[in-house]
């Protein structure tokens, strides 16, 4: 009798360990982000499969990919990146393809290959969320007026400070042509040329010796809140989880932001293929897509969530104004050229670095 | 000692066997064991250490990107753009690129689109010539329906195709072993008849790095021996009870994490900072004025002299300890005044000190990384921070690996020069 009890508890254990066994390592971009996909995704997800989902983060997740599959062992099996830098490791070989057929269809039955917005699915990725790159700045930083436009974010005389800024070519560029006057359907046409990419570091120039590079993205709110920068680009969302849950008085300048698509990939050898698919299929659904933005103010990148966006997590604010794709924020907004990024990326951040040096 | 007693026998064991023989073998079986027991050790070393730092400096002059496609589940390994490598083989470089090799082009996009492999190539093509990553995704995407005549076909999906330079890249890129990433990492580059140019200017930064980061290192080390030689001389003479505790001021900071030490100061120097407050609210400095003293080079030179002091100190501590008081009490004696009692007496027994701590300072700077990048700014980068870059943002990891090999090249000779002048033996590390 004994014996037959031990022997069915560590079965019973033997059990409990394989399910504990199942999980999916997903790695995202930290800080208000990360817990937006928590929230939204992670928790529901355990919930609904049993399957543990571990959350690490990157400053930017597109990175250690490379690496992780090249010194073949990768560690992560959900990676959340930019849009160019998709293209690039799906063309390197170093993305599973995602079945795209496997994606539920919207609630009104649209599938899914319609629902989402145009470019938001590629062979070896499924985007997520619009996100947006924007100027904002410390309203206690300015006691008359306040800057309104991108080009008062290059203009350090009439409103003086530090000004915090990516350390990357990626847009910031773009942002100082926008800075410097020319619309934003131009800018890339413009930046393909030698004068267009001089006139960018011209107007970088001018205020170069204010500014304070950041890399990670909690890095902007931080350097705003603590008076360190009176005006930085940041993401939109961090911005805004500052803003309303922390009561920073942090204010988003729309004018002039740049866009682009944050997508889920899956490394080539990664761990646990399967469930990665699984909770590809299930983050990205049209409830989950909706839910996440009542977390973070970035746009679900399926048309049907959009209806279903409501108020912020505390239950007060509309999030609806807050998202980059909200037409009264739309008037002067560039969305991020992939394929430009792919090609030049080399060229122009061993630019930007030359010219970081100098 | 000989073989042989005085009566003409060898020697031999109890057992019958030769003396010296069976000394050997005894001897030989302690090598052995003595082996066997610095055998994890080695292997260890070779496999965490030698191995990938070679297999990294290999990548530096031998990049399969043009040549070799990999399938990364598989592991089958495929040659590429063979056809267009036997036309460069068979034309010299400067020939104008005719159909029969506009043809073999075509041929060798087929493949690479065949095994996906189009956006490896156009990768490696466009480390060398900016742009052309898309000419190559783009052109293989509509591979099977070129139809000949390939030249204008080609170059009607895009004109950059006939540009010479793409041609002399190629031409470069078909061969695995380059050099090419070399001259990248000394702002050179190849015109398109193959000579050594410099890059324009705009795009010139490695050299410049690497002397700055030469300098910053050498004040780096110059500024530790300064804080570090007087410390080192109290810690040495006072009585052991009261050094003790001051050691542990000097070891706290070593024994805490480099991130740890670097925010503290970010926090200390920063505009709105402990330092800055102080200063304002001392009156010395008016709230508009605050001092910028992080993100640039100074942030970097304090944080990393105050990260480094330890490895100067120890150094400096071990020799100075041991020197008998007595040598400078009797320079005194015979006349000498202080200075020069310090000067002809005390300094040179303490040289052995300074050059390690020197060493051990200068080598750990010239390869620093995490501090310049968090309080660096833009004009306290050092060049391990573009190795960084390259390794983790550019995925250029051949450059990477050449402007390593380039640090370690400079390390060696510095090292080589020190052993030269100082001599390595008079090292003492404690």
């Amino acid at each position: 009798m004994k014996l037959k009890t031990a022997l069915l508890a560590s079965a019973l254990t033997a059990v409990a360990f394989a399910a504990q066994a199942q999980e999916v390592t997903v790695m995202s971009w930290g800080g208000a982000y990360t817990k937006s996909q928590v929230e939204a995704y992670h928790k529901p997800f355990t919930a609904e499969t049993g399957i543990k989902v571990v959350s690490i983060d990157a400053d930017n997740p597109g990175t250690p990919i490379k690496a992780q599959v090249e010194a073949g062992n990768v560690s992560v099996d959900v990676a959340d990146v930019e849009y160019s830098d998709a293209v690039r490791l799906c063309d390197e070989g170093l993305l599973e393809t995602i079945d795209l057929s496997m994606l539920p269809p919207a609630p009104d039955g649209t599938p899914a290959s319609e629902d989402f917005i145009d470019g938001a699915l590629t062979d070896c990725a499924v985007a997520n969320i619009v996100w947006s790159t924007v100027v904002s700045y410390n309203a206690n930083a300015f006691s008359g007026d306040k800057p309104t436009t991108i080009a008062d974010f290059f203009d350090t005389a009439k409103f003086p400070g530090k000004r915090g800024l990516r350390k990357s070519a990626k847009a910031t560029l773009e942002m100082a042509l926008m800075g410097d006057g020319v619309p934003a359907g131009e800018v890339y046409a413009l930046l393909e040329t030698d004068a267009g990419v001089d006139r960018a570091f011209a107007a970088l120039d001018k205020i170069k010796s204010d500014i304070v590079w950041w890399e990670a993205g909690a890095q902007p709110p931080q350097l705003l809140a603590d008076g360190e920068v009176a005006m930085s680009t940041a993401y939109n969302g961090r911005i805004f989880n500052a803003a309303v849950a922390e009561n920073q008085p942090l204010v988003v300048i729309w004018d002039g932001q740049m866009m682009d698509f944050d997508l889920f990939v899956v490394p080539k050898g990664a761990p646990n293929k399967e469930n990665a698919m699984k909770f590809i299929a299930f983050a990205t659904d049209t409830q989950r897509l909706a839910d996440q933005a009542s977390w973070i103010s970035y746009g679900p990148a399926r048309k049907s969530s959009g209806a279903m966006v409501g108020k912020y997590s505390d239950g007060k604010t509309e999030m609806a104004p807050h998202m980059p794709t909200a037409a009264a924020n739309l008037s002067n907004a560039l969305v991020n050229n992939f394929e430009f990024w792919v090609d030049k990326d080399a060229e122009l951040n061993e630019r930007f670095n030359a010219w970081l040096a100098k | 000692m000989t073989d042989a007693s005085a009566n003409g026998q060898l020697l031999t064991t109890a057992d019958g066997k030769p003396l010296k023989r069976a000394l050997a073998k005894a001897q030989a079986h302690a090598k052995r064991r003595a082996f066997f027991l610095v055998l994890p050790l080695l292997a260890f070393i070779l496999i965490t250490f030698v191995m990938p730092i070679g297999q990294m400096l290999h990548k530096s002059f031998y990049n399969e990107g043009f040549t070799v496609n990999e399938d990364i589940g598989s592991g089958v390994r495929t040659p590429i753009m063979t056809n267009l490598k036997t036309w460069f083989d068979a034309n010299p470089l400067g020939t104008e690129p005719d159909e029969a090799a506009y043809a073999a082009l075509a041929a060798d996009l087929v493949v690479l689109k065949d095994l996906r492999a189009a956006g490896q190539a156009g990768t490696r093509i466009n480390y060398e010539k900016s742009g052309s990553r898309s000419m190559f995704t783009k052109a293989a995407r509509g591979a099977e329906k070129l139809k000949p005549p390939f030249k204008e076909a080609i170059i009607k999906l895009d004109k950059d195709w006939a540009d010479p330079e793409l041609w002399r890249v190629m031409r470069d890129a078909t061969s695995a072993y380059t050099a090419n990433f070399y001259l990248a990492a000394i702002d050179r580059t190849k015109d398109v008849n193959g000579n050594i140019v410099n890059v324009e200017e705009a795009r010139q930064v490695y050299v410049k790095l690497f002397w700055r980061t030469l300098k910053l290192s050498i004040m780096i080390t110059l500024m530790t021996f300064i804080l570090a030689y007087p410390i080192a001389h109290l810690l040495a003479t006072l009585p052991l009870r009261y050094s003790n505790l001051l050691m542990i001021l000097v070891l706290l900071p070593f024994w805490t994490s480099l991130l740890v030490r670097t925010t503290s100061w970010m926090i200390l120097l920063q505009s709105q900072g402990v330092v800055n407050d102080a200063l304002v609210g001392m009156g010395l400095l008016g709230d508009e004025n605050r001092l910028q003293m992080m993100y640039n080079q100074m942030g970097t030179m304090v944080a990393m002299t105050h990260i480094l002091l330890p490895f100067m100190v120890l150094p400096l501590y071990s020799v100075m300890r041991p020197i008998n008081p007595s040598y400078v009490r009797a320079a005194r004696s015979l006349g000498a005044t202080s200075w020069t009692a310090f000067r002809r007496i005390y300094f040179p027994q303490t040289a052995p000190g300074i050059g390690a701590g020197a060493l051990l300072v200068f080598i750990l700077a010239v390869g620093y990384y995490i501090t310049p990048a968090l309080v660096g700014g833009a004009d306290g980068q050092l060049i391990s921070n573009l190795i960084a870059f390259h390794m983790q943002k550019s995925l250029n990891w051949s450059l990477a690996a050449a402007l390593a090999a380039i640090l370690l090249g400079c390390v060696m000779v510095l090292y080589w020069l020190y052993d030269r002048l100082i001599g390595i033996d008079n090292l003492k590390l404690g």
